[in-house]
C-alpha cells in the first residue's frame, strides 16, 4: 500500500526530503532561518561598519569654505619682485597651519598669458609641486628654489630645473578698498591654464589631468 | 659502658626505599608542602579547565631540522622587537598629547626632559623602530635565500609580506608624532608621494591627510592609525604567522639539501 502522504509531496521539495514540505514551499525553514540569521548579522555588522568607514573617508568630500585673506596693501607689492607674505592655510592649528605666498603686482610685460590678463595681482605658492618642500624665492637668481630635491622656477612659477612636474600653484586674488586680498588655491598647467587645485606631484598636461582628479568639491 | 654515637643506617638501594608522602595518600598534605606546589596546582587547575597546555607544548617543543643555526632567530627578534615598541609605546601614550596647536611637540619635550627616564622610554621607541625595520629585512632576507617561502610556505610568507608593508607604514604614521618640523615636512613628502600613484593616489592623500591640507586632523588620525589601527593587524598577522610556523615547521638550510642531493646523484647514475 503506498503511503498516503506521497501524494502531497511537494514538487519542489521532493528530491531534498524534507518531513512536512506543503506544496508552493520554494524554500526550506533551515535555509530560511540560515539566511535570516546571516541577514541579521550583516545588518549588525554594517550597522557600525558602514559609519565607521565614512568617518574615516568623510574629509575626502568634505567642502573647504573659501575664505580671502588680506596680505597687505597696494602699495606694498611691485611689478618685477616678489614679497613674501603669509597666509592661514589651516585655522586654528598655529604655526603649522601657516603657508607663505609670494605676491606682485600684475606685469603687462611679462604676465602675457590670456588667463592671467585681468588679474589684478600674481600671487605664487611657496608649496614645490615636487613633494610639497617650501621653495624660496632668491631675488639674485631671479628664481625659486626649493631645498629638498633641487626644484627650480623661473618668475612665473614654471619649472626650468629639476623634478617638479608642472608649474607652482598660485591662489586668486583681488584688491578690496586699499587692502589686497588672497583667495583660494588653483593649479596650472605649462600653458598657465587654470586647473582646480592638485597635489604636488601631479602632472596636469597631457592626460595628466584625468589621472589626478581633484577633490570632489573644489572642481569646477 | 659509655654510650656510643649511633652510625647512620646505610643507604638503602632505590627500589627498596619507601616512596616519599604523596599528598593524596598521606591524606592530608602539610601547609609547607601546599606551599611549594602552589605553582604547579594553579597551572594544574588552569589547564584542567582549558587544555592549554598541548598547545604549549605544540607550539614550544617542535623538532627543528639539523643545520638550525642563529639565522633563524630573526624572526623572534623581530617580535621581541615590535613587543618592546608595543610596550613602550603604550608607556609614552600615557604622556602625549596629539594636539598640532603646540601640544603635541610641547608633550614630547616634556617626555623627553622632565618626566623619570622619560628620555629613555623615548630613546627605547624611537630607535627600536629602526632596529625592528632591519630586523624585519634581515628576516625576510634570512627567509628568501633559504628558499623558506617555498610550498607549503607561501602563505607565511605572504602574511610576511603584509607584515613588512604594517611596519613600514608604522614608521610612517610615528615620525609625524613629535610634530616637529622635521616630523611635519617628512609627513608632506611621505603624503605627496602617496598623491602620485594614478588615480586613486589624490584620494589617498586627502584620506591619510583628513583633508586637503595637513591640520588637526592629520595628527590625531596618525596617531590613531599609529596607536589602534595597525598594532591590532600587527598582532593578529603575528600570530597567524606563529601558529603557521608552528604548524609546518621551519626549513633546514638550503646546504643540507644540497648534501643530499649530490649522493642521489651518484646512485643514479
Amino acid at each position: 500500500m503506498p503511503d498516503k502522504r506521497d501524494k502531497h509531496k511537494s514538487k519542489y521539495t521532493l528530491d531534498r526530503g524534507i518531513p512536512g514540505a506543503f506544496e508552493g514551499e520554494t524554500i526550506t525553514r533551515r535555509r530560511f532561518m540560515t539566511g535570516t540569521a546571516h541577514t541579521a548579522g550583516a545588518v549588525a555588522a554594517a550597522s557600525f561598519a558602514l559609519p565607521a568607514l565614512g568617518f574615516a573617508l568623510g574629509p575626502i568630500f568634505e567642502h573647504n569654505t573659501i575664505r580671502w585673506e588680506t596680505v597687505g596693501t597696494v602699495g606694498e607689492f611691485s611689478e618685477d619682485n616678489y614679497v613674501p607674505t603669509v597666509l592661514t592655510a589651516v585655522p586654528g592649528i598655529g604655526e603649522a597651519g601657516k603657508t607663505t605666498v609670494y605676491v606682485r603686482k600684475h606685469n603687462d610685460a611679462i604676465d602675457t598669458d590670456i588667463y592671467d590678463r585681468d588679474t589684478p595681482y600674481i600671487a605664487i605658492s611657496d608649496r614645490c609641486v615636487h613633494l610639497g618642500c617650501p621653495v624660496r624665492w632668491v631675488d639674485a637668481a631671479e628664481r625659486f628654489i626649493c631645498p629638498c630635491h633641487g626644484g627650480v622656477y623661473d618668475l612665473l612659477g614654471k619649472p626650468v630645473a629639476g623634478p617638479p612636474v608642472r608649474p607652482l600653484d598660485r591662489f586668486y586674488t583681488r584688491v578690496s578698498g586699499e587692502n589686497v586680498e588672497v583667495g583660494p588655491r588653483f593649479s596650472v598647467n605649462s600653458q598657465l591654464r587654470r586647473f582646480s587645485p592638485r597635489d604636488p606631484g601631479e602632472p596636469l598636461d597631457g592626460i595628466g589631468q584625468y589621472f589626478y582628479p581633484s577633490r570632489p568639491d573644489a572642481r569646477k | 659502658m659509655p654510650r656510643l654515637p649511633k652510625l647512620p643506617a646505610p643507604p638503602l638501594p632505590p627500589p627498596l626505599r619507601e616512596p616519599p608522602p604523596r599528598p593524596s595518600e598521606n591524606g592530608k598534605a602539610g601547609p609547607l608542602e601546599e606551599a611549594k606546589q602552589a605553582g604547579i596546582t594553579t597551572v594544574a587547575w588552569v589547564d584542567e579547565r582549558t587544555s592549554l597546555s598541548g598547545a604549549a607544548r605544540w607550539m614550544m617543543f617542535r623538532k627543528v631540522p639539523k643545520g638550525t643555526n642563529w639565522f633563524y632567530t630573526l624572526g623572534s627578534a623581530t617580535m621581541f622587537a615590535f613587543l618592546s615598541q608595543a610596550v613602550t609605546g603604550v608607556f609614552l601614550a600615557m604622556y602625549y598629547r596629539p594636539e598640532p596647536a603646540g601640544g603635541a611637540y610641547e608633550s614630547i619635550r616634556y617626555i623627553t626632559n622632565d618626566v623619570f627616564l622619560g628620555q629613555f622610554v623615548r630613546g627605547m621607541h624611537k630607535w627600536g623602530s629602526s632596529v625592528m625595520v632591519v630586523l624585519v629585512f634581515m628576516h625576510m632576507g634570512r627567509t628568501f635565500f633559504f628558499g623558506a617561502y617555498k610550498y607549503p610556505r607561501e602563505l607565511n610568507w605572504v602574511i610576511g609580506v603584509v607584515l613588512l608593508i604594517l611596519t613600514m607604514a608604522m614608521s610612517f604614521t610615528g615620525y609625524l608624532l613629535p610634530f616637529d618640523e622635521r616630523a611635519y615636512w617628512a609627513t608632506i613628502v611621505g603624503v605627496n608621494i602617496n598623491g602620485t600613484g594614478p588615480l586613486i593616489g589624490p584620494y589617498l592623500s586627502d584620506f591619510l591627510r583628513g583633508g586637503s591640507e595637513i591640520g588637526a586632523t592629520t595628527l590625531s588620525r596618525f596617531y590613531a592609525i599609529h596607536m589602534l589601527l595597525i598594532p591590532g593587524l600587527l598582532a593578529a598577522l603575528i600570530g597567524a604567522h606563529l601558529y603557521l610556523v608552528a604548524k609546518l615547521g621551519t626549513t633546514a638550510p638550503p646546504w643540507k639539501h644540497s648534501k643530499k642531493r649530490a649522493e642521489l646523484r651518484e646512485t643514479e647514475v
